[in-house]
């Protein structure tokens, strides 16, 4: 997956990506740290062409997305959004058995993998499958979302603040979990997120954005020690430093 | 209450079917513009272009008085005419609004989050539609569908004033007999059947919040669409068979008049469809041109004035025979007088009249500047109505005159609260009420002798139609109307029955 010197902007407004460059290996999990409206979630919907970039290329798979049929692209990429987006009508079964039913997959095979899903994500199946969203508590939607998200098993993987409306403790808990099924499905993941603990526990390489531009995007440990202000920012909301240490 | 009860009780057939006709109005006629309003609600809510005119168009039919609605739609081909078909377009066109606003607000709240997250999934904008915002605005919809429903319990009384049927009939029948019994008996089922459909759907609405699947929309969709592929042909049928339709103005006389010539005609053994009740002069004219109904009884004077606007002959046989020749030229018969003459009569209370000593309409210009007149609709607007009272017996009433229904008019002389109006001289309620009918010593009032009038082409398709009225010709005096209106009236005896035995006596 590449950006090529990347720009967008909505017609009524300033550049929200500009000179935005950065290549995705197969496998692996870049987060981008940066405050809010630094353009971070704008990113993300490039890659699945919510929106077309005014200037630069998009490329998922090495195809340019304005080639990609949309539908077709959106069905390859799972998507975890900012505040879960769980349809309320419809149970965590259908939820999470959604993209798989688009894709006309038959009954039973859907049964069979919401059931697969559901064990991978933590919530046993026997008490979840048909409860509500309205019935979960904020951890438990979160993980139905990842569910969601890797339904037909997509090569890539977005994440909008996944695990931000969460408290500490879920939140770590989901982060770890998360870690783990990432290993073993080995998806591609850009995660987005404005805590800089987060990037350092899940990221293979972090990548620091401001004002929609990329300021930096390295290993954890280059990003540590990094001098720019744009960056000091984030590390400094840091309280724990032994942290840095135990995620890379 | 016990009057009422046994009203039910003595007419619970009827009573079933009324409200089976009320219901099946109200059903089809939502569940029509349910299926027109909420394609054209996401319609409107995808492409405002078309949307905005839409609801505006919708809003201004919504502000259109019911009964205005009928009057125009009765000469209109397919969707007009008496009976049911014309209340369903209209019925039809009421729902319409609530549907399409709740549709459009529904789709409107639906959350942004709830559609990027759908895109997102990769759905096409159909699956979207479908998957995601539809079901989730169905809460509105629904609440939109009970608002509907609710306004058309209440507009389908209205529907029997066009010959539709359902509870209204015996709303219309009450007003026309003044019998407030009968009118409590349409009422009061009309309003728990408002409740009722309110309370069920507000039932359905509540779970739909509270458990939204999108099994239930379908369903929904389902039992509309059976409703109505089962109903619809019944409604349009209706109007289509090989009776032939005896129509009536909206006052007892006329019902009684109806039964007669219905029942002389059925004892020729033609099958008859009775739209009794239609309304008033015009809408009956209307009907008997389109042909929604084959015969009614008209009054020569009310013919030749009101419905072709010439000035009446003040000799009955030439007043006759005026009418027989404008009627003819639009196809249509008027058949020889049945033998009474219904003319106006100005009515006061029997006690002014003796106080004031008041015999004829001249005597009334003294009081008449301290006095209200009360006039139906018809009569203060037609050439031979209240303006050339006035000018003819030079009148000047000190209040202007009140409009009111026929049906209340001698009530409301007999209640005070008017002190001079014009009725029927057949009406029993002179008698009944105490009133007195002034002399028309000037010959204001032409001549008014019942004639039935019949489309031509009905009458020569079948025989049996010119020898059943013929019977009637002649044989119906001044006193036997008037003791007919009184056995309906005041002895609240059933038309049917009063005109059954008349015509026995005639063998």
């Amino acid at each position: 997956m590449q950006f090529e010197d990347v720009g967008f902007r909505y017609s009524n407004s300033g550049a929200l990506v500009h000179s935005f460059t950065l290549s995705v290996d197969r496998g692996e999990v870049i987060v981008l740290v940066g405050r809010s409206g630094a353009g971070k979630s704008t990113i993300l919907k490039l890659v699945n062409r919510m929106v077309l970039p005014r200037s630069g290329v998009v490329r998922v798979e090495g195809r340019d997305t304005r080639e990609w049929h949309p539908i077709r692209l959106r069905r390859r990429i799972g998507y975890v959004l900012q505040e879960v987006g769980l349809f309320p009508h419809m149970t965590v079964e259908e939820n999470v058995g959604l993209v798989p039913r688009l894709e006309r997959w038959p009954v039973d095979r859907i049964r069979a993998r919401t059931r697969v899903l559901l064990d991978l994500v933590g919530l046993p199946p026997g008490i979840f499958a048909s409860r509500w969203p309205s019935e979960l508590s904020g951890g438990q939607r979160q993980r139905v979302g990842v569910a969601r998200a890797l339904a037909i098993d997509p090569p890539i993987l977005l994440m909008d603040e996944p695990f931000g409306s969460l408290d500490p403790v879920t939140r770590v808990e989901l982060q770890r979990e998360f870690a783990r099924i990432q290993r073993q499905l080995a998806t591609t993941v850009i995660l987005v997120t404005h805590d800089m603990a987060e990037a350092f526990a899940l990221a293979q390489r972090i990548g620091v954005v401001d004002a929609g531009a990329l300021v930096v995007c390295d290993e954890p440990s280059v990003v540590a020690r990094s001098r720019d202000p744009r960056v000091k920012v984030l590390l400094d909301t840091l309280i724990t430093p032994p942290e840095i240490g135990a995620a890379s | 209450m016990s009057e009422l009860l046994h009203f039910w009780q003595t007419h619970a057939n009827e009573l079933a079917r009324l409200v089976a006709q009320h219901i099946v109005l109200v059903i089809a006629s939502t569940g029509t513009a349910a299926l027109i309003g909420i394609p054209a609600g996401v319609m409107a809510f995808h492409r405002p272009r078309f949307g905005r005119p839409l609801l505006f168009l919708a809003n201004v039919a919504q502000t259109i008085p019911s009964l205005a609605l009928f009057g125009f739609l009765l000469p209109l081909p397919f969707i007009g005419g008496i009976g049911p078909r014309t209340a369903l377009v209209t019925l039809t066109i009421y729902a319409f609004l609530p549907i399409v606003r709740t549709t459009v607000g529904g789709l409107r709240a639906v959350d942004r989050s709830m559609i990027d997250a759908g895109v997102a999934m990769g759905m096409t904008p159909r699956q979207l539609l479908w998957l995601v915002e539809l079901p989730l605005a169905m809460p509105s919809v629904l609440a939109g569908l009970r608002v509907a429903t609710v306004i058309g319990v209440g507009t389908a009384t209205i529907a029997a004033a066009i010959g539709a049927g359902g509870l209204g009939e015996y709303i219309f029948r009450g007003l026309s007999m003044v019998d407030s019994t009968t009118i409590l008996a349409g009422a009061i089922p009309a309003a728990v059947l408002a409740l009722v459909a309110d309370g069920g759907l507000a039932a359905l609405e509540h779970r739909m919040r509270q458990r939204r699947t999108s099994l239930g929309l379908t369903a929904a969709v389902g039992v509309m669409t059976l409703l109505i592929v089962t109903v619809l042909p019944w409604a349009v049928t209706i109007g289509a068979s090989s009776a032939v339709v005896v129509g009536s103005k909206n006052f007892t006389e006329q019902v009684v008049l109806g039964e007669l010539l219905a029942q002389a005609i059925e004892a020729e053994g033609v099958p008859v469809i009775r739209k009794l009740n239609l309304g008033g002069t015009f809408i009956c004219d209307r009907a008997l041109r389109s042909g929604d109904i084959d015969v009614y009884v008209e009054y020569t004077g009310t013919a030749v004035t009101a419905v072709f606007h010439e000035t009446v002959p003040h000799d009955p046989r030439q007043a006759f025979q005026q009418a027989r020749e404008l009627y003819a030229r639009g196809a249509i018969s008027a058949l020889d007088p049945l033998g009474f003459n219904n003319t106006f009569a100005i009515l006061v209370r029997t006690g002014d009249a003796r106080r004031l000593d008041l015999r004829s309409i001249e005597d009334l210009r003294r009081p008449a500047v301290a006095w209200t007149p009360g006039f139906g609709y018809e009569f203060l607007e037609r050439a031979d109505g209240y303006p050339g009272l006035t000018k003819t017996y030079g009148l000047q009433f000190g209040h202007a005159p009140r409009a009111m229904d026929l049906s209340l008019i001698y009530k409301a002389l007999a209640d005070g609260q008017v002190d001079v109006i014009a009725g029927d001289a057949t009406s029993a309620q002179i008698d009944a009420l105490d009133l007195t009918a002034l002399d028309d010593n000037l010959h204001y009032f032409p001549p008014y002798d019942a004639v039935p009038v019949v489309r031509t082409a009905a009458l020569l398709s079948r025989a049996e139609i010119g020898r059943a009225i013929a019977r009637l010709t002649g044989k119906v005096s001044e006193r036997d109307m008037r003791a007919m209106n009184r056995a309906v009236d005041v002895d609240r005896r059933d038309p049917r029955d009063v005109a059954a035995a008349f015509l026995a006596g005639l063998r």
